[in-house]
């Protein structure tokens, strides 16, 4: 009976850490006034922190991503005769999957990782503490412009990052490749549709940005203010949040494109 | 100050994410065509739509100006019904005009050709919910390796 | 009432000063249980802090010295009895209520919990900032001015990483009388510290109080240091307090308990464990 006892166990405190969670979402985006004329300069500091320091990750990735696309695609494409196909096949790779997926986790490994372990360093200093001390709410001064940052950033990421893996399947598939160029670029046109696969991927790269971010600040919040318990908290955010863009994923995905 | 530079930098990282959006939307996207504008619906009976899905394109001599929205058996004699949503810029097709399934290069996604037929004072023009009569239903695969050939001229 | 606060209170009412004092409390426990999930930290225990005056809290570590600061905080609440700071009872606050009565006070932690991102001069401002909308000309005189207090006025410029601790505890105590409170609670502010910025921080201390007027809680088990800084005392163990009262009466107290604590065995191993089943019956257990 003792599995059924942890199961039991295991359980009540998933519940609990989620009304944690929903707790801080809660106090850092509805707790108190907002004051927007103290806030944005935080908002600023936190989108360069988070988006603009992963820029440079990011666009190389998608640059890398779009070629070995294109790379991959003409060769299964070719035997077909279909190889102006190739330029559908990049696009809405990226569009609709690669770049809000592959952006989300690149995003959970390197802003999300670095705001638990922020938050969670605040934590064990008794920085947060102090912070109430003082009469300064921490889910308001420190979560709430972390978060917006997160969800501002991280679409603006897939976009760029879509943008390049594109350009990268041009390099690749027009330029070396030799693809025709008008057919690459006017079988694309003809294949994507704005609302349905670029801003269907912009929807879902936005939900990633909400769960990935609330995750990380949340593991860091509720981090053990230990060495070990930050340690623990920081592999716990890469864990659970790639985790939870995979599976939203597929329910988006199934949402969106499903039929 | 360094926030000056954090704005800077911030301000130029929301500007490269937005002409990445542009980008996406006017090189990448037919340029507004369907979803993001105002359509109007078209209703086509087949007898046979072979690989035709929701999303394919409708086109006009090779421009697509609309897309499939749905589609449904007819109750009665089951046969397939396509509700087509069309760009409300084109809203001026005869109901002469015909409609058939086409195969954009060997086992490529098949559309809908929509080809405008003749008016004269009989004919009405096509209007919201209007029915097109004349359908060719999709091409068995004989016909579609002589449609093939016929295409390595030309691009569609 | 334990057997001891009964003795001190009849010492309290021979001399005059001290149970003035504890008629105008700045911060009064009324009967305040509190525990960590099965584990009680205080029983029914009571205290005053007057106003105006420095109150030291004396006891071993584990205790609940922190926790006792973290109460008055509003931090944490107590399962029962009342918590009053200038009258307003802590634990029926609402929340903002409660931020403006933490405008009066602030708290130096055991720490220093400077803000490691900013400068120390930024960081003795923040509160300013948070709370008030002074141009920035006025908020560089009091922040320097605060910072000239601790002695750290030429390490404005640096980050918190780059000070020693002592210097990062006095740059955390400019930092917590930027605003003027009336209420300063100093955890542990005497550990780990050499002699020398021990010495300065107990002047700091003593010079702070008198100069801004207000009251102070040091949390320690320095006893020298507390003696001499000290204008009141509660020597806590075993979840109440054992002993109260002033430097004086203190040491003239007969209880075995706040002798072994004064001279020096705060962790002495008998009496603070007096209630504590036998150890052999403790490590068999398992
Ligand atoms: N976050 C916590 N959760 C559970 N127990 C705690 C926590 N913080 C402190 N305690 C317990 O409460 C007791 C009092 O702690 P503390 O107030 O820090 O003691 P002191 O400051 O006197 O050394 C300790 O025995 C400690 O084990
Ligand atoms: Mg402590």
């Amino acid at each position: 009976m003792d599995w059924l006892q942890n199961l039991g166990k295991g359980t009540l405190s998933s519940f609990a850490a989620i009304g944690r969670a929903t707790y801080l979402l809660f106090g850092a985006l509805f707790g108190g006034k907002p004051n927007f004329k103290k806030a944005f300069p935080l908002l600023i500091k936190q989108i360069h922190v988070v988006g603009v320091q992963s820029l440079v990750l990011i666009l190389v990735s998608g640059l890398f991503i779009g070629m070995v696309l294109a790379l991959q695609g003409y060769t299964v494409l070719i035997d077909y005769g279909a190889e102006d196909s190739l330029g559908p096949m990049v696009s809405l790779a990226l569009l609709r999957e690669l770049g809000p997926v592959v952006t989300a986790l690149l995003f959970a490994g390197r802003a999300g990782s670095a705001l638990t372990a922020e938050i969670g360093l605040m934590k064990a200093t008794e920085q947060l503490t102090s912070l109430e001390m003082m009469a300064v709410d921490p889910l308001r001064r420190i979560v709430a412009p972390r978060f917006w940052a997160g969800v501002i950033s991280m679409p603006l990421l897939a976009i760029m990052f879509s943008s390049v893996g594109i350009l990268g399947g041009h390099i690749v598939g027009v330029e070396w490749l030799g693809v025709d160029q008008g057919s690459f670029w006017s079988i694309m046109q003809a294949s994507v549709d704005f609302t349905d696969d670029i801003l269907n991927g912009v929807i879902k790269s936005i939900v990633f940005a909400f769960v990935v971010t609330w995750i990380a600040l949340f593991r860091g919040y509720d981090a053990v203010p230990t060495s070990e318990g930050i340690s623990q908290a920081t592999t716990q955010t890469v864990v659970q949040a790639s985790l939870a863009v995979l599976g939203l994923d597929f329910v988006l995905t199934a949402l969106m494109f499903g039929n | 100050m360094t926030s000056r530079k954090f704005e800077i930098m911030v301000g130029f990282f929301v500007a490269l994410g937005i002409a990445a959006l542009i980008f996406l939307a006017l090189n990448v996207a037919s340029a507004g065509v369907t979803g993001s504008g105002q359509t109007y619906n078209l209703y086509a009976k087949f007898d046979n739509i072979g690989g035709l899905k929701v999303r394919s394109a409708v086109k006009v001599g090779g421009v697509v100006i609309g897309r499939v929205e749905e589609i449904t058996l007819d109750p009665v004699d089951y046969a397939p019904i396509a509700k087509l949503a069309i760009d409300s810029r084109y809203n001026n097709f005869p109901d002469t005009s015909s409609l058939s399934i086409l195969t954009s290069g060997l086992l490529g996604e098949q559309y809908l050709g929509l080809e405008p037929g003749f008016i004269d004072e009989t004919v009405e023009i096509l209007g919201e919910g209007g029915f097109i009569e004349d359908t060719k239903s999709a091409l068995v695969l004989e016909e579609l390796i002589g449609q093939f050939l016929f295409s390595q001229g030309n691009h569609d | 009432m334990s057997e001891s606060e009964l003795r001190l209170t009849s010492q309290l009412e021979n001399s005059e000063q001290p149970s003035d004092w504890l008629k105008s409390p700045h911060v009064e426990l009324k009967n305040v249980t509190f525990s960590r999930g099965d584990r009680l930290i205080y029983d029914n225990m009571s205290m005053i802090f007057p106003k105006g005056k420095v109150t030291a809290i004396m006891g071993p570590s584990g205790i609940g010295k922190t926790t006792l600061l973290r109460l008055i905080g509003g931090q944490l609440y107590p399962d029962s009895g009342e918590i009053l700071v200038n009258g307003h009872n802590i634990p029926s606050l609402s929340r903002s209520e409660l931020y403006k009565v933490r405008e009066t006070m602030s708290m130096l932690f055991q720490s220093g919990a400077l803000f490691t991102e900013m400068t120390v001069f930024d960081n003795v401002a923040f509160p300013i900032r948070e709370h008030t909308k002074l141009p920035e000309d006025i908020i560089r005189t009091m922040v320097l001015m605060k910072l000239e207090a601790v002695g750290l006025r030429g390490a404005h410029s640096l980050m918190p990483n780059e000070l020693s601790g002592g210097m990062a505890r006095r740059a955390a105590l400019a930092r917590s009388i930027a605003l003027d409170p009336e209420l300063i609670m100093y955890d542990e502010p005497f550990v780990g510290q050499d002699p020398i910025s021990m010495g300065v921080l107990v002047r700091l201390i003593r010079d702070l109080n008198q100069s801004l007027n207000l009251s102070s809680i040091v949390v320690s088990h320095d006893v020298t240091e507390v003696m001499s800084i000290a204008d009141y005392i509660y020597i806590v163990a075993d979840k109440r307090v054992i002993g109260h009262g002033t430097k004086e009466q203190l040491l003239a107290s007969e209880s075995p308990l706040v002798q072994q604590f004064l001279r020096g065995e705060s962790d002495g191993p008998v009496p603070f464990h007096y209630n504590a089943q036998p150890i052999k019956q403790d490590l068999m257990q398992d």
